[in-house]
């Protein structure tokens, strides 16, 4: 059965999509995200989806729900390289994808869940002050 | 239309034509700033003479007929031109009810002794000459519409420039009230931009859309939420006092959206969001970059 890769970088997560999504591949994807986020405790999670062009509510769905589990596993999700079509389409679906935080693409994704890892260690080690 | 005022018409083609230019000049309605006299004349003398060859042929009443094939080129011609030169459609009708008045003088004096034909005749160059008035208002209208489609299309393109003011900000100035198909094309104009500039930040200044109703809001937060979602922040700016109010007003929620008063604020908003530092120069700095400028 086809499968999307899913990469290691690091403390982070790569998934590009190169294909059109259809349903079963999308939940596939979500399993298999889950799953390398909970054996690798990544701490951010980046989907590239700037070849796809089509998209639906469900897929939109999908991308949501990624972005909440893996925060409830503490990993950050960016999706980068949204396609202004695809944009129009899931807002004038609803879908604003209120939990995912977007970047214009891949390097500037990066960027951001760097930044993300970085608030962290700082807040952890503004944890540790105040209890010493 | 029998032959004879046919060829009385013919024969007078020459009176007809200088009465009725006078008739056209002394008209209070026309346009000499639009259209030259010569110009005028030509186009007159162009469409009598076609006119009474068609009022001889066998099939003179029938304004469908193939011998007024050339007569509607032409009315068609004047009409549009007339509408796309901003004639009103009083000037552009007058054009053919002008000489409607001289060819029944002419009838008139043909036909002086013979009242019944003189009424016949009269009745169908009337029915013959409103027709194509008919035609000349159509013809005008529908160059009218054009004008106001053409308008329309360049307005919604010229009011929504997408203008990159820095690296990675995009302006939108918005002019005008955005309905649902203008904010489809500044949506799409913007996010366009925004992939092929990379840019992080887009400042919407609505300092030129009139009024703000929940429906524009609604329009202005689509927006909004299209361009996040591709990873770029919007700024809305421009917000004038009685806009504000009726924002409040309404009760549109605009508390997860960054608004600034004055473009320039939202400027200096993206600046810091970029870790941009624009500063004053020193003495010495200035005359550095005036000597970069070529001073």
């Amino acid at each position: 059965m086809e499968r999307i890769p899913i990469l290691k970088m690091g403390p982070f997560l790569l998934v590009t999509i190169q294909v059109d999504l259809y349903d079963r591949l999308a939940l596939t994807l979500e399993n298999d995200l889950i799953n390398m986020v909970s054996k690798t405790e990544a701490k951010g999670v980046l989907i590239d989806i700037s070849a796809v062009s089509i998209v639906d509510s469900f897929m939109g769905r999908i991308l949501g729900n990624i972005a909440s589990m893996s925060k409830i596993m503490d990993a950050a999700t960016v999706v980068v390289g949204m396609q202004p079509a695809v944009a129009i389409t899931l807002v004038e679906l609803g879908l604003t994808l209120s939990g995912v935080h977007t970047a214009l693409d891949v390097e500037q994704g990066m960027e951001l869940l760097r930044g993300k890892i970085g608030q962290l260690d700082t807040d952890e080690e503004g944890l540790y002050d105040s209890f010493i | 239309m029998n032959k004879e005022s046919a060829a009385a018409l013919k024969g007078k083609k020459k009176q007809i034509l200088e009465s009725w230019m006078s008739n056209q000049l002394q008209d209070a309605a026309l346009r000499d700033d639009l259209i030259s006299v010569s110009e005028l004349q030509q186009q007159s003398e162009e469409f009598l003479t076609s006119l009474l060859k068609a009022f001889g042929t066998s099939q003179a009443e029938d304004t469908e007929s193939a011998g007024y094939e050339p007569i509607h080129d032409i009315l068609n011609e004047i009409s549009i031109t007339r509408a796309r030169q901003g004639f009103s459609p009083r000037e552009t009708s007058s054009y053919i009810l002008s000489l409607k008045e001289v060819l029944s003088q002419v009838l008139e004096e043909r036909f002086r002794e013979e009242p019944a034909i003189l009424y016949k005749e009269i009745i169908s160059m009337n029915k013959i000459m409103d027709s194509l008035s008919l035609l000349t208002l159509e013809t005008y209208i529908k160059g009218r519409e054009e004008v106001i489609l053409r308008q329309t299309n360049e307005m919604s393109e010229i009011s929504t420039p997408v203008i990159r003011v820095w690296e990675g900000i995009l302006a939108l100035p918005i002019i005008g009230t955005l309905d649902s198909a203008r904010t489809q094309v500044v949506m799409e104009a913007l996010l366009e931009e925004i992939v092929a500039t990379g840019s992080r930040i887009a400042i919407l200044d609505i300092s030129g859309v009139p009024t703000v109703d929940s429906l524009v809001a609604q329009h202005l937060i689509k927006t909004v939420s299209a361009a996040r979602l591709m990873g770029a922040e919007c700024i809305i700016s421009g917000i004038r006092a009685e806009i504000a109010q009726t924002i409040v007003h309404l009760g549109i929620d605009l508390t997860n959206i960054y608004t600034k008063a004055t473009l320039a604020s939202a400027l200096k908003m993206s600046f810091s969001m970029l870790n941009i530092i624009v500063s004053k120069g020193s003495q010495n700095n200035q005359a550095i970059s005036k000597q970069n400028l070529g001073f």
